[in-house]
């Protein structure tokens, strides 16, 4: 169970999230929502215990994550960051293995029992046949994917990705989404950001819908995920439609022009 | 995989087993492989060192010292260089990064202008080398630029601080005997390194090398960005600064004992990648072997090449500029 509990953090001047509350159990598959710069990132890496809230806590089965030593949160809480090409090529399975970081004392690396673990992952994600390829050669959505097995590895029951789908095509967003639903009907808590609508709306129990900082609404994906939330957080138009399609009832958002109220606009 | 990895070490492992003793040999004044076993047997002869004192004293006073000092600083070198590559998720890092080697090379060129004799200048420069990066390290805490770049910039300052302090030191330093040793010290060479001297460079660099080598396989969490690293279970800052202390000592002790030996820290780590792949727990032990190998072999050619001594720094750089060029037109990364 994860709860976040009146979060405000400042960097100086002013807050960049006010007074932020939600929680979600496990099983529930959590979409952040909010134009760029809006504290995303900012919220993540508080829940993740790795930035210093001004006011509010975040707990974890009713612990504080700012109270729990690194290795100790590792095992509760994993991060998947944007899919970004690495600094070094390591292979598929060595990322991977970084995974078990947490459960290791620092002079000792992974050993047989960890490598077999660490392909029984990858063969589950459908990309054993990538272990010994360099990450730096794989695509976007193998690389994300292959970040999705180490934090498998690591444990942790609720996943925090960053954007999964950023920077990937359209066939491997679908794949990527497909295993974050699977995950969650696993039992994990997966929270994730996203920039695509449709994938709250098709991919997440809950959306939390973030706006210059402060919760614009949260709850079930249908009830929030209204035309006039999408367009109060956007500031461009935006209708939401029902669709049948390969036997399911899907709501789709559709984003159109929609004339900007002039006067406020050029304010900003 | 990690057969072909094995079978590799072994060889360098072979490489540099052969390259130690073989270096024995080699020096103007020749020495038989029956003057070295009688030598290595003389405890246990009835007539000890009789007959074989000047082949003794050559070996064990001049070249022994000079080809363990090369071993140990071109092992340190490059495995300072692979951690600090490491730390700075950059390939293109070198040992020196953070001030080490222009600070040591100013606290050197700072003894050699106050006449402090060998051993002074050697502390003088390893203090310096230390002190040079304790500040680089202190201006990016207090930076509020993100960790690893404030820590880079903060090295170039210093380092070019210390640069323009040892220009200073050249400036007035007496013309006629201190600046040729100044320039000559700055060139690097290890045809000073004497037995007694050798305890001063090497409790630094095995100081440094053993937690570098016992937490080498954490040392690869490190190269993911900070944020990633620290949700997989790692306490960065403690283990930044444990890199950043071991490195610097090395470097340091290197520095003061060697003088400037460029490349080394560069070209030595990117190698044992091409051979070993990116994996610390195979890359430190690779550094180790490869680095200590090859400035044993460097430093023969250094002493052996010409009728005078050819400083290592000028013959290092010219093997490492053609190497790095290759790198780069290869894109370093030859792997299959």
């Amino acid at each position: 169970m994860l709860e976040v509990e009146n979060l405000s953090v400042s960097y100086g001047a002013g807050d960049v999230l006010r007074d932020v509350s939600f929680s979600a159990a496990a099983g529930e598959r959590l979409s952040v929502l909010g134009p760029n710069g809006v504290g995303k990132s900012t919220l993540f890496k508080c829940m993740l215990g790795l930035l210093k809230a001004r006011a509010g806590h975040v707990r974890i089965d009713g612990k504080d994550i700012r109270d729990m030593k690194r290795p100790d949160a590792a095992k509760l809480i994993a991060y998947i960051p944007q899919s970004t090409s690495p600094a070094f090529n390591y292979t598929v399975l060595d990322t991977v293995l970084m995974g078990v970081a947490s459960q290791l004392p620092a002079f000792r690396g992974p050993c047989g029992a960890h490598y077999d673990k660490a392909m029984d992952i990858l063969k589950s994600l459908g990309i054993a046949h990538l272990s010994d390829r360099g990450c730096g050669k794989i695509s976007g959505g193998e690389r994300q994917l292959t970040l999705l097995a180490r934090t498998l590895i690591q444990d942790a029951h609720i996943l925090v990705m960053d954007e999964p789908t950023a920077n990937l095509d359209y066939g491997n967003r679908f794949r990527v989404m497909e295993r974050v639903e699977a995950l969650g009907s696993k039992g994990y808590t997966v929270v994730f950001s996203t920039h695509e609508p449709n994938h709250a709306l098709s991919y997440s129990t809950a959306v939390l819908a973030l706006k210059d900082g402060a919760v614009l609404a949260w709850g079930d994906p249908a009830a929030v995920l209204t035309e006039d939330t999408l367009s109060s957080l956007y500031g461009i138009g935006v209708s939401v439609g029902r669709l049948e399609a390969a036997g399911k009832e899907h709501l789709v958002s559709i984003p159109y022009h929609r004339p900007a109220p002039a006067a406020v606009e050029r304010e900003v | 995989m990690t057969k072909k990895y094995r079978r590799r070490m072994i060889v360098l492992g072979l490489v540099f087993l052969t390259v130690l003793p073989a270096s024995f040999f080699l020096g103007r004044y020749s020495v038989s492989a029956g003057s070295l076993l009688r030598i290595l047997s003389a405890p246990f002869h009835p007539a000890g060192l009789e007959g074989v004192t000047t082949e003794f004293s050559v070996i064990f006073r001049i070249r022994l010292p000079r080809v363990a000092a090369a071993a140990l600083v071109g092992a340190a070198l490059s495995t300072a260089g692979a951690a600090y590559q490491g730390m700075f998720r950059n390939p293109m890092v070198s040992p020196d990064i953070l001030g080490a080697s222009s600070g040591a090379g100013f606290g050197a060129a700072l003894g050699i202008f106050l006449s402090f004799g060998y051993l002074g200048v050697t502390v003088s420069a390893f203090l310096f080398g230390l002190g040079a990066v304790l500040l680089a390290y202190s201006v990016s805490r207090f930076s509020r630029l993100e960790g690893t770049l404030s820590l880079v910039l903060a090295g170039v300052m210093i380092s070019s601080l210390f640069t323009a302090c040892t220009s200073f030191i050249k400036l007035i330093a007496d013309a006629q005997d201190q600046l040729p040793a100044i320039t000559y010290w700055l060139m690097g060479s290890l045809a000073s390194a004497k037995l007694e001297d050798l305890p001063f460079v090497a409790a630094p660099v095995v100081i440094g090398l053993v937690p570098l080598f016992l937490l080498r396989w954490r040392v690869n969490v490190l190269t993911t960005e900070d944020d990633e690293a620290q949700s997989l279970g790692i306490n960065t800052g403690r283990l930044r600064l444990t890199v950043i202390v071991c490195a610097t000592m090395m470097t340091a002790a290197s520095v003061a004992v060697s003088g400037m030996i460029a490349w080394v820290g560069l070209v030595i780590p990117h190698f044992c990648r091409l051979m070993f792949g990116f994996d610390y727990r195979r890359l430190i032990p690779a550094s180790i072997l490869m680095g200590a190998a090859f400035l044993v072999v460097v430093d023969n050619v250094a002493r052996v090449a010409a009728t005078s001594e050819i400083p290592l720094g000028i013959l290092t750089s010219f093997i490492g500029a053609p190497v790095f060029v290759y790198l780069i037109l290869t894109g370093g990364e030859a792997r299959a």
